[in-house]
């Protein structure tokens, strides 16, 4: 579907750029796809978010929105006649739907991320330990949210489930790093359900990077000391 | 109703005074409900059991927290009356990309620049007033951040106002000295009662500031 001129500056490998793509997805938006090189800052990049000097950028029209929860919501509103609703329609949904995204953002992916960080065995233990935590309030908010049905959104996946799942590829690659189950079917039995039914929804199978390259992407993200 | 609308807040908390400047602009009368967050109430923890943070917004017994989402939930429930988001769809993901500049980015130097003292105080100022700058610089010549009228962004940052005379006195900058345009727009946003009547004394905020300082072991 040709809807003007859309641009999303971007990588394969980034998680916030997937959310813009799978929201795009949802939408049936075609786009130009700008792959930022590994290691370099396009002059494009700079210029069109120059405070933050980071991707994800949509440029729309030539106008740039950044920030990608910000670019999915606004996805959501300039093409709201396109394709399902992303976000909530009810205001308090919506407010639900936004507190735990930004919890995603601001508490779980810092423990996430501080796994692959860890220098020793300890700070790796207290890091796996805080993920378990987050993770399991993450699962009694699905269960808050979801309301019975598969998605954190209702029946179709929205902006809690498109700003979680885009974190399933690093997920497992940090699974794999700590070789530990940070997504544990027994544990988080909805949870674990529900990453199975986001990653092989249509508009998310595609742009979900494959493990094995990720891993090796991760190793040169954050490389670990020589022994 | 005023016992529908609940909020629990702490009188120096920039984020409680952006809600009640929301609550006051949208009319929305409510029961307010002093909340110290270094005593964790029971009501607190029940409300926000995730961070125990306030402010907390409490609608027919649901709480909403975080500021930004409240203010998002209260243009949303009682959108009949003052928009405060734009509703170009353009306009609002600019309005919340420097909503969420002021709190990811301007938040941490603006209280380090009172809250700590040596190389980090030197650190923090000097960022903190790029940060205005940034801030003064998407101002530029309009009335209020909204444009012409007084919004979702100016209220995300009028929220800090009571808190710049401490940013100023230990920070020994002016704010009138290095952004005249941000200083104008203040007094604009003053000029509004729902902005008056949220914001706690400077100088009540001062001495807290002080107190807070020996604290934290900066004084």
């Amino acid at each position: 579907m040709v809807t003007g001129d859309v641009k999303l500056i971007g990588s394969w490998a980034s998680v916030f750029v997937m959310r813009a793509r799978i929201a795009l997805n949802l939408k049936s938006i075609s786009y130009e796809f700008l792959q930022e090189t590994y290691g370099t800052k396009s002059e494009l990049l700079l210029k069109s978010n120059p405070v933050h000097k980071k991707m994800p950028v949509l440029i729309h029209a030539d106008k740039p929105v950044c920030e990608s929860n910000i670019i999915v919501q606004y996805i959501d509103e300039a093409w709201s006649s396109y394709g399902p609703s992303i976000l909530p329609s009810q205001p308090y949904d919506n407010a639900i739907a936004r507190f735990w995204a930004a919890y995603v953002d601001d508490k779980w992916f810092i423990a996430l991320r501080s796994i692959l960080t860890a220098r020793g065995e300890e700070e790796k233990k207290a890091a796996i330990a805080e993920v378990e935590e987050r993770t399991d309030h993450l699962e009694k908010a699905f269960m808050e949210c979801s309301n019975g049905k598969p998605f954190f959104n209702g029946d179709h996946i929205g902006y809690l489930d498109i700003a979680l799942g885009s974190f399933l590829g690093w997920w497992k690659v940090v699974e794999l790093d700590a070789n530990h189950i940070l997504l544990d079917e027994t544990k988080t039995p909805s949870l674990f359900q529900w990453a199975e039914r986001f990653c092989n929804d249509p508009d998310v199978k595609p742009l979900m990077p494959e493990t094995t390259k990720l891993a090796e992407f991760a190793r040169k993200l954050f490389p670990k000391p020589q022994a | 109703m005023a016992d529908e609308v609940i909020l629990l807040d702490y009188w120096p908390s920039m984020f409680g005074m952006r809600t009640k400047m929301a609550l006051a602009e949208k009319g929305v009368s409510y029961e307010y409900i002093e909340t110290d967050p270094w005593i964790k109430t029971p009501l607190l923890i029940e409300m926000n059991p995730i961070h125990k943070k306030i402010p907390v917004l409490i609608h027919k017994g649901k709480p909403i927290c975080e500021s930004l989402i409240q203010l998002e939930y209260i243009d949303e429930v009682w959108s009949g009356t003052y928009p405060m988001l734009p509703s170009d769809p353009y306009q609002k993901a600019q309005a919340r990309f420097w909503a969420d500049f002021i709190d990811k980015k301007f938040y941490d130097p603006s209280w380090k620049v009172w809250g700590t003292n040596g190389e980090e105080q030197v650190a923090a100022k000097k960022e903190l007033l790029e940060h205005f700058k940034a801030l003064e610089t998407e101002l530029g010549d309009k009335t209020y951040y909204g444009g012409e009228v007084f919004g979702f962004l100016d209220i995300a940052l009028m929220g800090y106002y009571s808190w710049f005379k401490a940013m100023e006195k230990f920070g020994e900058f002016s704010i009138e000295t290095e952004f005249p345009k941000l200083t104008e727009w203040t007094k604009r946003c003053l000029e509004r009662e729902s902005v008056v009547k949220a914001l706690t004394d400077s100088d009540k905020i001062l001495e807290y500031a002080y107190v807070l300082r020996k604290k934290f072991g900066a004084e």
